[in-house]
């Protein structure tokens, strides 16, 4: 589809460049995202490029237009949800609604925001400084039992995490922690696969010379991973504490499970109950509709705003 | 792990500046003072991976005796491999496993080729908007399960649904939450929800495939098909493996879309999946037939994840 049809690649080589590059005689669209090493000089036709940009728009539609009706459904004035088109706005009073939503029973909705934001900021933070201890030593440390605690590591990633939800609860009734915040709070801090991101990141971003370095500068190796190491793997700890955040906020079984007060709820299962309620006739599903928008709200802006980190960190995970 | 825990390590305060001088000293010091950083972890894990299993286990070798009378009363009889038998002849527990490997088999599939698709489409030096591609798949990641459901559950509605609208305008009546389609509805929202992440890795790695690689194949004069098929596909195949077997697991963890679209459709009964089944013994106060079950399938994955994980490292080396 493109031009090159010349097997002779040698004679027009740039001279100060390495490697071999054609100089292509037209339309050279030189706008590869990453620049410099690839892309540069790879032609594309007018057809193609519109052939790919059609079907990528058509997968777009396809994840976005999902979206796109909750946004304009929870714009619409109460009793008006189904009213007009689905896909454009009308009745606007997505402020009335957010303020009907947080008034609705003396703001229960509020507090299972808030039991969320709870979960999962605890839950992520602790989980994350855990995990990312236990990577470093197993990536710069030699201690015994290094080789099982890894294997043991990397089993708990491949079995789900769901599956230990019913026996969590069997040991948690027998114990009496049912109903309390740490029954959500201790299941969701262990974080193998955070455990296995901290070690790949302690690996490649914390050379071994600089713990050498601070140890002859007589740093314990407390202050070593406090003062040095937790500072170059700072990406890293975005990261992971970004997963475990969405992990931990979009978790329903767990909580759904050992919690019984609807004051301790997040805000996930507080929406299903309503949905559960919609079906009674005891509340309006406008109110179902608002709620899950309100509460997709924080991670897309946490996602948007941390892209660079999680995506260098998705890349490090898939790499090793 | 264990041995390491009991030797008593100092804590890790600043102790002994004189001493930094031996050069031998950090080997024998780290291996003490890993204690601090891997025993936190150590004991979470234990207390909330390794106990629950464990006592799930024990608990799984009772059996309940019911009171002849029916009238409350029940015992638990110790009788190790009863609930396992049991669970081996439960029809609706074996239908719900039947049901979700036919899920996977099926979804998984459909998910990662979309996931490949969008990824090597992105890559291709015709994409334009790559940020734009790659945020808008990537989105649905950030939703709550439970909230995408939520949000399918009312396009599939067929009352007043817009899924339902668009198709009307074209003269199709579909019934998405009918007894025939309702799996594949729970798939649609499994694959709208994931295919962005497992993109996303498949993209990751595809940027690490070396430019001179690809510059070779185009002196070759390949097309952009033939080298996005034989030369970036098999050089991503770690980070395809990768994003199918947490697709698997995936697959087999399945509970929180069906049991939202449960509560708008009869077509999705109480046992629908294995953990939703195992999830209604424990509403029937079947304690240890919940256990049996959940042992069952935490056994069931891990097998599966280790013999998909050996089939195909063996195939590559």
């Amino acid at each position: 589809m493109t031009t090159s049809s010349a097997p002779a690649p040698a004679e027009k080589t740039a001279g100060d460049r390495p490697r071999r590059k054609r100089s292509a005689p037209q339309g050279t669209t030189s706008k590869g995202s990453r620049g410099g090493l690839r892309g540069d000089s790879i032609e594309t036709t007018a057809t193609s490029r519109i052939a790919v940009t059609a079907v990528l728009a058509l997968t777009a539609l396809y994840f976005l237009f999902p979206l796109w009706w909750l946004f304009v459904a929870a714009t619409k004035d109460a009793g008006y949800t189904f009213a007009g088109s689905p896909l454009w706005f009308s009745n606007f009073d997505l402020f009335g609604n957010i303020v009907d939503l947080f008034a609705y029973k003396d703001g229960i909705f509020a507090v299972w925001m808030a039991n969320s934001a709870l979960y999962s900021i605890v839950g992520a933070g602790l989980g994350t400084l855990i995990a990312v201890a236990t990577g470093y030593a197993l990536a710069k440390y030699e201690f015994r039992g290094k080789g099982v605690l890894f294997g043991v590591v990397l089993g708990a990633v491949l079995i789900p995490k769901v599956l230990f939800t019913l026996p969590l609860f069997l040991m948690f009734s027998a114990t009496g922690i049912v109903n309390t915040y740490l029954a959500v709070l201790l299941p969701s801090i262990v974080s193998p696969f955070g455990v296995y991101l901290g070690r790949v990141f302690a690996a490649s971003s914390v050379p071994d010379e600089v713990i050498e370095a601070a140890r002859l500068d007589g740093a314990s190796e407390g202050r070593i991973f406090f003062g040095v190491s937790l500072k170059m793997m700072a990406p890293a700890l975005v990261t992971i504490f970004l997963f475990q955040f969405v992990e931990i906020w979009n978790n329903f079984l767990l909580p759904s499970q050992v919690l019984i007060s609807e004051n301790l709820r997040p805000v996930t299962v507080g929406l299903v109950s309503w949905n559960a309620l919609v079906q009674a006739g005891q509340i309006e599903r406008h109110m179902v509709i608002i709620g899950a928008f309100v509460a997709v709200v924080p991670l897309v802006v946490a996602f948007l705003s941390l892209q660079r980190f999680w995506r260098s960190g998705l890349a490090a995970g898939a790499l090793k | 792990m264990t041995t390491s825990l009991t030797s008593a390590a100092p804590p890790p305060v600043e102790t002994k500046r004189a001493a930094s001088t031996r050069p031998q000293r950090p080997r024998s010091r780290t291996s003490r003072y890993a204690v601090w950083f891997v025993g936190p972890f150590v004991v979470l894990f234990v207390g909330m991976y390794v106990a629950p299993i464990a006592f799930a286990i024990y608990k799984s070798m009772f059996r309940i005796q019911r009171d002849a009378l029916g009238l409350g009363g029940t015992q638990e009889i110790f009788d190790p491999l009863f609930n396992y038998a049991y669970a081996l002849g439960d029809a609706t527990f074996i239908t719900s496993i039947g049901r979700v490997l036919l899920f996977g088999v099926v979804q998984v599939p459909v998910m990662l080729g979309l996931a490949l698709g969008i990824a090597l489409l992105i890559d291709s030096a015709s994409a334009r908007a790559k940020s734009f591609f790659r945020l808008s798949s990537f989105a649905p990641y950030a939703v709550p399960t439970v909230v995408s459901a939520l949000m399918w559950s009312f396009l599939y509605s067929p009352t007043n649904g817009p899924m339902g609208q668009l198709l009307g305008w074209f003269g199709i009546e579909v019934s998405f939450l009918s007894q025939d389609l309702a799996l594949w509805a729970v798939a649609n929202v499994v694959t709208w929800g994931w295919t962005g992440y497992n993109m996303i890795i498949i993209y990751a790695a595809l940027q690490g495939v070396p430019g001179e690689v690809l510059e070779a194949a185009k002196l070759d004069g390949a097309s952009p098909w033939r080298t996005a098929w034989s030369i970036k596909v098999p050089l991503v195949r770690p980070a395809i493996l990768l994003t199918t077997i947490f697709s698997i697991i995936g697959s087999a963890q399945l509970y929180n879309e069906p049991f939202v679209l449960k509560q708008s459709t009869g077509a999705i009964d109480a046992s629908y999946t294995p953990i939703m089944a195992a999830q209604a013994s424990l509403q029937a106060a079947n304690y240890p037939y919940a256990a049996a079950q959940s042992v069952l399938l935490a056994v069931g994955v891990a097998v599966l994840s280790v013999l998909f994980f050996r089939l195909t490292s063996r195939r590559s080396s």
